[in-house]
């Protein structure tokens, strides 16, 4: 009863997001606001461009590639010498450097792996002045590209796709920073940590305990790691951590800051290409996969932890092993499952105890591209890429030239969306072969059996979609997987970001061509049914041998205990 | 590409700056001004009621070590990280991260999961002798929160029910009446936030200082 209520505030709050933020969003970056217009125009002259100088989307994507390497290694550089700077109360050492090198791509790429234990590795600085200004970046680069994407569509005969610059500065500025503020205030209200003055050491009276707890300003990082579908948390536990999601509202809280704006670009997207119905098809596709995704996943941790079962304790609450009892075990289930459904990672409760399928539902939610409603910007630039694929199959089935959006989909169009769709299965499948092929691979699991198997796969999943989430269980943290992991995250990050903007830069230069009596409907039932299928067809074959080593084979071995 | 470098760096350092240090040090201070105790870790004289702590190790003369309060769940109370180390040969140094999360990371009150899988042959002899553990002490049929680790390991709440199963090992330690001790825990439980957001819980922290007060 609970979870429904909880998923009836979510709906209700989502849909006004998806409304408001969606239309707000739009007008941002047409240019539309201008109320921090004193802050944006000194910027622009310092760097040298403005908004009126538009980029090709060649110039767009180097723009992109260059300023992402540089953040990557002025970060790198900082972790590396952290323990020389200032804001180290608890002196933590330098970060080592292949841990420094996955931390920063990790950071970089919005995926937020995490083989490092924040409160034992992080000083305060690192954690505010690298992690915490890339969980701005991060998301807002993403948006960029899906903005960039929209262009495509709703220009015609335009060489240009927008300023790469221009774009992530407003992003940044307008939409980001004043939600993130707010959020942080109510989550700081309800108990989350917000101080730089060290760990805080207390003595117990009652039983004889003295106990070091671990402090820092984790609020506001939570505000902003969730809303740019970041997840990666102040410690290593992430949001199960009661000191930064105190609450079952904080817990809420961030389920709505992860899924309001991957959910509201849909809306940006429907406006800006003045076809709100359009928008509202790809949201649809969006929330029917997620809804199963959430209810056979909340089933699956309602029931018993068969380990727990088989040493004779019988649970009405659930699997209750890895998870917190201020949230329970559907909310849980509801949170990690929002959490891998869009590119956030974060976790209220440890995956690698969840039941089997509880275990394949979050597995399977990145495998299938991150597009339900999927992270800031990528959500929305991969779900038109399958959309485009959609229409190619929609226009060979009637026999007629594809066309989205009064766009002719030719032959150049399929292949950019082609190989945006399956750069991720590739790497993923390869690089997931090749870990469990040598011994440093091998050597990573905690757990025996098929779960082995399942954590390196859930691990080289959550980075090359640049999810963050883990079966923590694997030892990631060895130079074999900080390494593969980091290689993993830059391809399923940039590898399907410039065949995206290629395709902007394709679709601007075209002219629409109005719709006529034989163009394919791409607002209605059928074409939502059609980009249903297409993400379930292109996720499912792909990994479903992998998945059936795993999970599949766990569920179906009754009585076995590795 | 000149042009593009000299971009990036000047973009970098003041991103860095707004963005970071800008946005979380007004963060902090407005936070210190109205949330003055939340912000700090809503500490109280006997520790954070957001962080579990151990209670097994309570003295209760004339009976069992920690009989005489509840317990919370294995995180931070009980025989976990002996059983942990006993049985998994794997990984299992008490300073290694994850799989103790009473020292995860080897530092004392920091965060970490066992992480085990459902079909794990650990979990499964760590639950039978957290069972066992728990009919030692005089907890017959004990609840699966109480034989189970949390997400976080510093779990600070338990349910209504994980409270209720101890009541006979609390009385029998401290005299006080079983109806008695029903009433407390009723005293103490939080219903679920809006009603129906998360689950009822009792703060583990708050029900042994409430015990501590009436005896």
């Amino acid at each position: 009863m609970g979870l429904f209520l909880t998923i009836l505030v979510l709906v209700v709050a989502l849909g006004i997001t998806w409304r408001y933020l969606g239309s707000y969003m739009a007008n941002v970056f047409e240019g539309r606001v201008r109320y921090l217009a004193w802050a944006e125009r000194p910027f622009y002259r310092l760097i040298g461009t403005s908004p009126e100088q538009e980029q090709s989307w060649k110039r767009y994507a180097g723009s992109l590639i260059i300023f992402s390497a540089i953040f990557l290694g002025v970060g790198y550089l900082l972790l590396r010498i952290q323990g020389s700077l200032p804001l180290n109360p608890q002196h933590m050492g330098a970060v080592k450097p292949a841990l420094a090198l996955n931390t920063q791509t990790s950071f970089v790429t919005n995926t937020n792996w995490q083989n490092y234990g924040g409160e034992t590795t992080m000083s305060y600085f690192s954690q505010i002045g690298v992690l915490t200004v890339q969980q701005f970046v991060s998301a807002a680069v993403g948006i960029a590209v899906a903005i960039a994407l929209v262009r495509g569509f709703s220009r015609r005969n335009s060489p240009t796709i927008g300023n790469f610059w221009v774009d992530i500065t407003r992003c940044m500025l307008y939409i980001l920073l004043p939600i993130a503020f707010v959020a942080g205030l109510i989550l700081v209200g309800e108990g989350a940590v917000m101080t730089l003055a060290g760990t805080a050491t207390i003595h117990d009276a009652l039983n004889g305990v003295t106990q070091t707890i671990p402090r820092g300003p984790a609020g506001f990082m939570g505000a902003i790691m969730q809303l740019g579908t970041n997840g990666g948390g102040f410690f290593n536990v992430d949001l199960a951590h009661p000191l930064q999601n105190p609450t079952a509202i904080t817990n809420v809280l961030y389920i709505w800051l992860t899924l309001s704006i991957p959910f509201a670009l849909t809306y940006t997207f429907g406006k800006m290409v003045g076809s709100i119905r359009h928008g509202a098809a790809l949201l649809s596709a969006m929330v029917i996969i997620f809804g199963v995704w959430v209810g056979f996943t909340s089933y699956a941790e309602h029931t018993n932890n068969p380990a727990v079962a088989a040493a004779g304790v019988h649970s009405t609450v659930g699997n209750t092993e890895g998870k917190e009892v201020r949230f329970g075990d559907t909310s849980s289930a509801l949170f990690n499952v929002s959490m891998t459904q869009t590119s956030d990672g974060a976790i209220d409760s440890a995956s690698d105890s969840y039941t089997p399928v509880g275990g394949m539902g979050l597995l399977t939610g990145m495998m299938l591209g991150e597009v339900t409603p999927g992270g800031t910007g990528s959500g929305l630039y991969t779900i038109l890429v399958y959309a485009i694929i959609a229409v190619f199959i929609g226009g060979l089935m009637i026999g007629r030239t594809p066309e989205y959006l009064g766009k002719k989909i030719q032959a150049k169009e399929v292949k950019l969306a082609g190989l945006a769709a399956l750069v991720m299965p590739l790497v993923v499948l390869i690089l997931t072969a090749v870990a469990v092929s040598l011994h440093a691979g091998r050597a990573g699991p905690l757990n025996s059996g098929p779960h082995a198997f399942s954590e390196i796969l859930y691990a080289l999943t959550s980075q090359g979609n640049n999810n963050g989430s883990a079966f923590a269980g694997l030892t990631g943290n060895t130079a074999f997987y900080n390494t593969i992991g980091a290689v993993d995250m830059l391809l399923g990050r940039f590898a399907i970001m410039i065949p995206a903007l290629a395709l902007a830069g394709a679709l601007a230069g075209k002219q629409i061509v109005p719709a006529g009596l034989g163009t394919f409907r791409t607002d209605n039932g059928m074409f939502i049914g059609l980009v249903i299928g297409v993400i379930i067809i292109i996720g499912g074959l792909t990994f479903f041998p992998a998945v059936s080593l795993g999970p599949i084979v766990e569920q179906l071995s009754h009585g076995k205990f590795w | 590409m000149v042009a593009h470098i000299r971009r990036s760096l000047i973009s970098v350092v003041v991103i860095t700056a707004v963005f970071g240090f800008v946005y979380m040090f007004i963060g902090v201070g407005i936070s210190q001004l109205l949330f003055h105790h939340q912000a700090n870790g809503s500490i109280t004289a006997n520790g954070s009621p957001l962080i579990g702590q151990d209670w097994a190790a309570t003295k209760c003369p004339g009976h069992p070590d920690g009989s005489c309060v509840f317990h919370g769940r294995p995180d931070n109370t009980g025989p976990y990280a002996a059983v942990v180390c006993a049985s998994n040969a794997k990984n299992c140094t008490p300073s290694s991260g994850g799989d103790n999360p009473l020292v995860a990371n080897g530092v004392s009150g920091s965060s970490g999961a066992t992480n085990l899988g459902p079909r794990s042959q650990t979990l499964l002899t760590n639950t039978e002798q957290l069972v066992a553990y728990w009919k030692g002490l005089g907890v017959d049929n004990p609840t699966p929160d109480l034989v189970t680790t949390s997400g976080s390991g510093l779990d600070p709440d338990i349910t209504p029910q994980d409270a209720m199963v101890q009541i006979a090992m609390v009385s029998d330690a401290t005299g006080i009446p079983a109806s008695q001790l029903q009433a407390l825990i009723n005293k103490e439980t939080h219903s679920a936030q809006w009603g129906f957001l998360g689950a009822p819980y009792v703060n583990l922290l708050e029900l042994n200082t409430a015990l501590a007060n009436l005896g």
